[in-house]
């Protein structure tokens, strides 16, 4: 009886473990379907893009789309452009937001903690308030057209979240490393820049990650500020092949997808790590 | 003559202001400055060329909101986005997220599939879904008509025929389309909760245990207060962020069929930067500015009814 009724328990674990590994497998397959069946579409002829019942992939994969689609419209100068923006803010967004987290938390200066929390107040803020006493401000600079308004906002501090970011890193370095170069002479901004940088070199890492994914991504700053298409980025290049009447691009657009796409798919798969350790920063701090 | 220990604290203040000036010059020039003429914009009617133009309007740009039809429609489409999208990919992240908890093999694999769309998704990944919702050339229509076509075969014979959602192409399918692609980005929600419910402690499940408590009230009694911190930020960052809804209805739909995905934010767009109307459109983004307080402040009241903090 005993023993009977100890099987009857293994046979329904064994059975609840199963469903769950076929629910997992179910689930991320279905994940995965979107991007599969892009790339199914970027290697097909346009005939077969246009076929019914569609399938994942033909055979044999054109794989002359990619460069087809790549010459058709100036995607180099699209993708070239996309690195302007997206490490001309990051190197800005890194280096200004450690800067004023330094200052947060290891200068002693007049309304410090005020100025902290108008830093926090800001995070509350939509954007779309800004938005356009912004576009005409930069108007008025004579910034449209330019990469000016998508890059140097990032140089003025680089957004709240990630000077909050640096500032909870540099509280929680001993002041010794501190006095002991200050003893040696150093400067104050020696030291930030000798001594808390480097030391900050995981949040460092993770906030130019995380950086370089959203500019990689931003769609309607370039939208409101680019009008010449040879200073588009990926984001806005991607429209032009959708916008070809009678979606005749429909494979090339796939494929320029997937090309726009594998920069930050490298990128997820060797950062993982520190995207996720942002992500859980973000929600530790609620 | 300066007492030396004043100097030094005349020092310091230089140079913690020297320190923090990009963020300090960055504020008021980006955002205080911005704001103030954001809120002065919002009374003048202006087409944001001459200043010749400019005319005072008072609050005629907030009544002309309230009876503006098409912001009537926005607001209603943001709600039914908002309010149906919020809460469905919560749950959606929360299963998620405890069936990565139940110690399955694979774990890393199944997380970074799951978690990989809501970092990587942006322009690219929309005009992959456009080619997905295809009416009848896409993944989805295609799929479903195999299943029509095997409930056929079954013996349900008016399968074959039945009339497949043309997705982004239907005032009643777009909205529902926008939040289905909406879940794919779950993963991001999915870690949060995976990570605290890795922090429940399991004594307080065998405690349950022995009381004989069933997996639905285990749930109920131990899971969902010891996540709530979780949930309360998820629930804030979703709100916030389903309200600032553009991208997705600016490429797939342009705000239709029929203005059935006319977003707020693609209204205030619309408004701004192809009708010029300056005005109108800064006392539109500040309507939405006091909407978002409005239920985030909703959300931060309620949640001390609501949130367990360890502690306390």
């Amino acid at each position: 009886m005993k023993t009977r009724s100890a099987r009857q328990y293994r046979v329904r674990r064994l059975a609840f473990k199963a469903f769950l590994y076929l629910l997992a497998i179910g689930l991320s397959t279905s994940f995965l379907f979107p991007v599969v069946w892009a790339f199914g579409a970027s290697l097909k002829p346009l005939s077969e893009v246009y076929r019914f019942p569609p399938t994942f992939f033909s055979w044999p994969p054109r794989w002359a789309n990619y460069p087809e689609a790549l010459s058709k419209l100036p995607f180099a100068q699209f993708i070239a452009n996309t690195f302007v923006i997206t490490v001309g803010s990051m190197v800005g967004q890194v280096l200004s937001a450690s800067l004023v987290g330094y200052a947060f938390a290891r200068l002693r200066w007049r309304w410090r903690e005020f100025w902290f929390v108008c830093l926090l107040a800001t995070m509350m803020l939509p954007g779309q308030v800004l938005l356009i006493p912004h576009y005409l401000l930069f108007k008025n600079l004579g910034w449209v057209n330019t990469y000016k308004p998508l890059i140097v906002p990032s140089w003025l501090g680089g957004g709240a979240f990630f000077i909050f970011l640096f500032r909870q890193f540099f509280k929680g370095i001993p002041s010794e490393l501190e006095d002991a170069a200050r003893i040696d002479g150093a400067g104050d901004f020696q030291i930030y820049w000798r001594i808390f940088l480097p030391l900050a070199k995981p949040i460092l890492v993770t906030v130019a990650i995380m950086s370089f994914i959203g500019h990689w991504k931003e769609f309607m700053g370039p939208l409101i500020y680019l009008s010449d298409y040879e200073r588009y980025p990926i984001a806005l290049g991607l429209r032009m092949y959708q916008q070809v009447e009678g979606g005749s691009f429909v494979h090339y657009l796939m494929a320029a997808s997937v090309v726009g796409l594998f920069p930050l798919l490298v990128l997820f798969f060797f950062a993982q790590r520190y995207i996720t350790k942002a992500l859980l920063l973000t929600g530790s701090k609620a | 003559m300066l007492h030396p220990n004043r100097k030094r604290h005349t020092r310091e203040n230089v140079t913690g202001y020297l320190f923090a000036s990009p963020w300090l010059i960055g504020f008021f020039a980006l955002t205080l400055g911005p704001m103030v003429l954001s809120l002065l914009f919002s009374l003048i009617q202006w087409d944001g060329i001459s200043v010749k133009t400019i005319r005072w309007a008072g609050f005629d740009n907030y009544s002309r909101a309230a009876g503006d039809p098409d912001v009537h429609t926005a607001l209603v489409n943001t709600a039914y986005y908002s309010f149906v999208s919020v809460p469905l990919s919560l749950a959606v992240a929360l299963g998620l997220a405890m069936l990565l908890n139940q110690r399955i093999r694979g774990l890393a694999i199944f997380r970074t599939i799951f978690y990989m769309p809501s970092v990587i998704g942006g322009v690219a990944t929309i005009m992959m879904w456009l080619w997905v919702f295809n009416p009848d050339y896409g993944l989805l229509n295609g799929a479903l008509r195999n299943g029509c076509n095997l409930l056929a075969a079954l013996g349900i014979d008016s399968a074959r025929t039945w009339e497949l959602p043309k997705w982004l192409m239907s005032d009643r399918w777009a909205m529902p389309s926008l939040i289905l692609m909406n879940l794919w980005g779950a993963g991001a929600s999915m870690l949060i909760f995976l990570a605290a419910l890795q922090n429940v402690p399991d004594s307080l499940y065998e405690a349950a245990d022995l009381d004989g408590a069933g997996r639905w009230r285990k749930f109920l009694h131990i899971t969902v207060p010891q996540i709530s911190p979780a949930i309360f930020f998820n629930l804030v960052m979703g709100i916030i962020g389903s309200f600032q809804v553009f991208t997705q209805s600016f490429l797939m739909t342009g705000g239709g069929p029929n203005k059935a995905t006319l977003f707020y934010v693609l209204y205030l767009y619309n408004k701004a930067f192809q009708d010029f109307e300056i005005g109108y459109a800064s006392a539109l983004a500040w309507i939405l500015f006091v909407i978002i307080m409005f239920f985030t402040l909703l959300v931060l009241r309620s949640s001390k009814l609501w949130v367990y903090y360890e502690g306390e």
